[in-house]
């Protein structure tokens, strides 16, 4: 069949089961756009900037378990997808981005709208191609969305050219992808899982610390029961949460830098650690050298090089989640652990909950617990980064695997809004929350205009502190409270900006009126905001120092007693 | 933390002949802050793959590093750390050094003790091409450096396991540093 190479883009998308993809045309990229009527089954969603275009197809295979596709076009549309692209990258989401480029004769000369995107690209993909040729087209699709999807998965990004896309060629779609250089492995080594199984059978003080890798190899059934045969307390990291029930008896929480102070503690004295889908993150370890000093580590990842990258490891599994601990299950023994598991329920008594330092305004942590209550913690979590991401770490009692999407090794703010419309389109059998900072809502908030356009039924709780909450937090911790550049005064009446685009909002300032603001807003037939006002001086607890121990862990305000709702 | 020895360690890989791969292998070295003090390109026996010899200089940790971020590149096929392993190790190196009437003879024998060869003769200088391990051509360097040396190139190092088999084939790519390799390739 001779097609363009437009139409052989979409083509390969259709057989990759591509539903949806976000973007922005533009000059390079156009033979691709004015393609489209031609393939209505493929839906393009009109954002309002590139990185958004990003972030949502970033949201939309976190909550579809698919790969999300994102469009631009040369020069600035492809630099504006840097962010997304590392952000997609750090927390091993698939994600597949096309970028028009100037046409090949023009390459290398500093076209209009040129840039090396994939020179540019080329550390924050999995993968990245260059496509000289529409021939070429078949196989590098083919290959782009295997590279994305299996194994580690991550972004790949394929660079177009202009005359790529208008030339013809033969399409043909390659049955088999063949490369030579890839060949993940799902399948752990058995004698690795033999002694894997002795380290636990054996341990006194054992503690999983499960990561995204988990949930990214369904593997959520196979961790609980583990979890139950060997009586091992389950730790999620910020990506992990919501792979493991917070309400299952063995749930212990985040650990690290905002985690639950006795997640520190118990890994402080833990004799065995067993690491699933997570590679040890500063965040997670703090002070590496202090971290769990008695531990022996079972260390389970797909990606042989997060193995012993940051602590040593007594036991390397290479493999998929599923299979290696669906292995562990069969040869663990069956085994209960009274002490270990007294030893830290007394542990979580004696660091109760998260201590608050103003009580008389409306805290944070209750907006988010009564949104647990209102949804009764079935939905869709998504969050920016700063403190309204660990509130909601902490508070929301995750219960169903990937109902949490957040961004984590990049930490990018404003993901709460595009990566909410990517979720929302993958699911629009869900209640999609977006739980937002001031500061970082600011940074994407033109997509209400495609909220409204795609009439995405997106609810948003910003947590509106009027600042750059963390940051003013961490000035005031360890900066000697010199606040510089985080306070907000100009901030936008976000009620009536939210009217402005047709959006249903409302501002709460009231403790007692959160709950109803929450059910009128959940009621509403289409997207809905509200602006929670909360103490503006809040902080987030613990807070352990970067690169610090479980003993420099500030567990709250001094003096002060936590409420007996937070515990 | 146990200390672990820096070394130099020679690793080869054998990676898809491409354009842009050098790039991925070199910002990747760059970006993770590993110090390669070698790194030598060339074709491979097999159309369409290339081989490439590094060295590196690390503690164990570092090495293991190197071996699994390289063999992480989509283009990379195999990595052997072949520092271990009974290898043969060359490097090819061009030396343009200033002569005079008088001193030409003598330059000339020295480059014949070192059985490099003369290359190109000009009134005033001379091009030696010698090939060997690093420490002779730095000798031979060292001994012309007196009459000028005016320009040398080297080619960095190669390396090929002696006997019958393959460079880098003793051992499966991950094998070197984690025994955690598993037993079968199970492809999704
Ligand atoms: C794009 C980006 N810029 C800067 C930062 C550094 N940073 C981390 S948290 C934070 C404050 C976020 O403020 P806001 O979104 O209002 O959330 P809050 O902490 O107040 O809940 C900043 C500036 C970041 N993470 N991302």
């Amino acid at each position: 069949m001779q097609l363009t190479g437009a139409q052989i883009v979409c083509e390969c998308l259709l057989r990759e089961d591509v539903e949806v993809m976000f973007g922005l045309p533009g000059g390079a990229i156009m033979p691709l756009y004015q393609t489209l009527p031609e393939y209505p089954a493929l839906k393009h969603i009109l954002v309002r900037h590139e990185q958004n275009a990003g972030h949502a197809a970033d949201g939309y295979a976190r909550a579809a378990g698919k790969v999300g596709v994102c469009v631009a076009t040369s020069g600035p549309g492809a630099t504006n997808l840097v962010t997304p692209l590392a952000n997609a990258m750090m927390d091993s989401v698939p994600v597949v981005a096309l970028t028009g480029q100037v046409p090949r004769a023009a390459i290398g000369r500093d076209a209009f709208q040129e840039t090396d995107t994939t020179g540019i690209t080329m550390p924050i993909t999995k993968h990245n191609y260059l496509a000289m040729h529409a021939v070429d087209l078949p196989r590098i699709f083919k290959e782009a969305f295997h590279i994305a999807r299996t194994g580690r998965p991550g972004p790949v990004l394929i660079d177009l050219p202009r005359d790529v896309l208008e030339e013809v060629a033969e399409f043909q779609y390659p049955e088999k992808v063949n490369l030579r250089g890839y060949k993940p492995t799902l399948g752990g080594n058995s004698r690795m899982i033999k002694r894997a199984a002795k380290l636990i059978d054996d341990a006194k003080r054992p503690v999983i610390l499960a990561g995204h890798g988990v949930l990214i190899a369904g593997a959520a059934n196979e961790l609980r029961e583990l979890a139950e045969k060997a009586q091992l307390p389950v730790i999620t990291t910020l990506l992990g949460i919501s792979g493991f029930s917070s309400e299952h008896p063995l749930s212990m929480g985040m650990p690290g830098m905002h985690g639950q102070a006795h997640n520190n503690w118990a890994i402080d004295k833990a004799d065995l650690l067993i690491g699933v889908g997570m590679r040890f993150d500063d965040r997670v370890t703090g002070k590496l050298s202090t971290f769990a000093p008695d531990a022996k580590v079972i260390h389970i990842d797909i990606d042989p090089a997060e193995v012993g990258k940051n602590v040593r490891v007594t036991v390397p599994i290479v493999g998929d989640a599923r299979h290696v601990l669906r292995a562990l299950v069969e040869e663990v023994a069956t085994t209960a652990r009274p002490e270990w598991v007294d030893e830290l329920d007394e542990l979580k008594d004696r660091h109760p909950g998260m201590p608050t330092s103003h009580e008389e305004k409306l805290l944070p942590q209750q907006v988010i617990r009564d949104l647990h209550e209102a949804t009764t913690g079935k939905a869709i979590v998504v969050t920016g980064v700063g403190q309204h991401q660990m509130f909601a770490a902490q508070h929301y009692g995750f219960t169903e695997p990937n109902s949490w999407i957040t961004s984590g090794g990049l930490g990018t703010m404003g993901f709460e809004v595009p990566a909410a419309i990517g979720a929302a389109v993958a699911r629009p059998d869900r209640a999609i929350w977006s739980i937002a900072g001031d500061g970082g809502f600011q940074m994407t908030m033109s997509e209400l205009a495609t909220i409204v356009e795609q009439r995405l039924p997106i609810k948003f709780a910003i947590l509106n502190n009027n600042s750059l909450g963390m940051v003013r937090q961490l000035q005031d911790l360890f900066y000697g409270g010199v606040r510089v550049s985080t306070a907000y005064s100009g901030n936008p009446d976000f009620v009536k900006l939210a009217e402005a685009y047709g959006i249903w909002a409302i501002r709460v300032s009231d403790s007692t009126k959160v709950q109803e603001a929450i059910a009128q807003a959940s009621a509403v037939d289409g997207p809905a905001l509200i602006d929670f006002e909360i103490a503006p001086e809040e902080n987030v607890y613990p807070h352990l120092p970067a690169g610090g121990t479980a003993s420099e862990m500030i567990e709250g305000p001094t003096g002060k007693e936590a409420p007996t709702w937070l515990s | 933390m146990v200390e672990l020895a820096t070394q130099y360690h020679t690793i080869t890989a054998v990676v898809e002949d491409k354009p842009g791969v050098l790039a991925r292998v070199a910002g990747m070295f760059g970006r993770r802050g590993f110090n390669i003090s070698n790194l030598s390109v060339g074709h491979s026996e097999t159309h369409g793959l290339s081989r490439m010899t590094f060295v590196v200089e690390g503690d164990e940790w570092v090495v293991e590093q190197v071996t699994k971020q390289l063999y992480k590149l989509i283009d990379v096929v195999r990595v052997s750390d072949i520092s271990s392993d009974s290898i043969v190790v060359r490097e090819m190196a061009l030396v343009k050094v200033r002569v005079t009437s008088e001193t030409r003879t003598e330059i000339m024998r020295v480059a014949d003790t070192f059985h490099a060869k003369v290359v190109d003769i000009a009134t005033d200088s001379l091009i030696i091409e010698i090939s060997g391990d690093e420490g002779e051509i730095d000798a031979l360097v060292e001994l012309l450096n007196p009459f000028t040396v005016k320009e040398t190139m080297r080619t960095g190092r190669v390396a090929m396991t002696r006997g019958g088999a393959a460079t880098g084939s003793m051992k499966p790519s991950l094998d070197t540093t984690d025994q955690s390799a598993p037993d079968t390739d199970v492809v999704p």
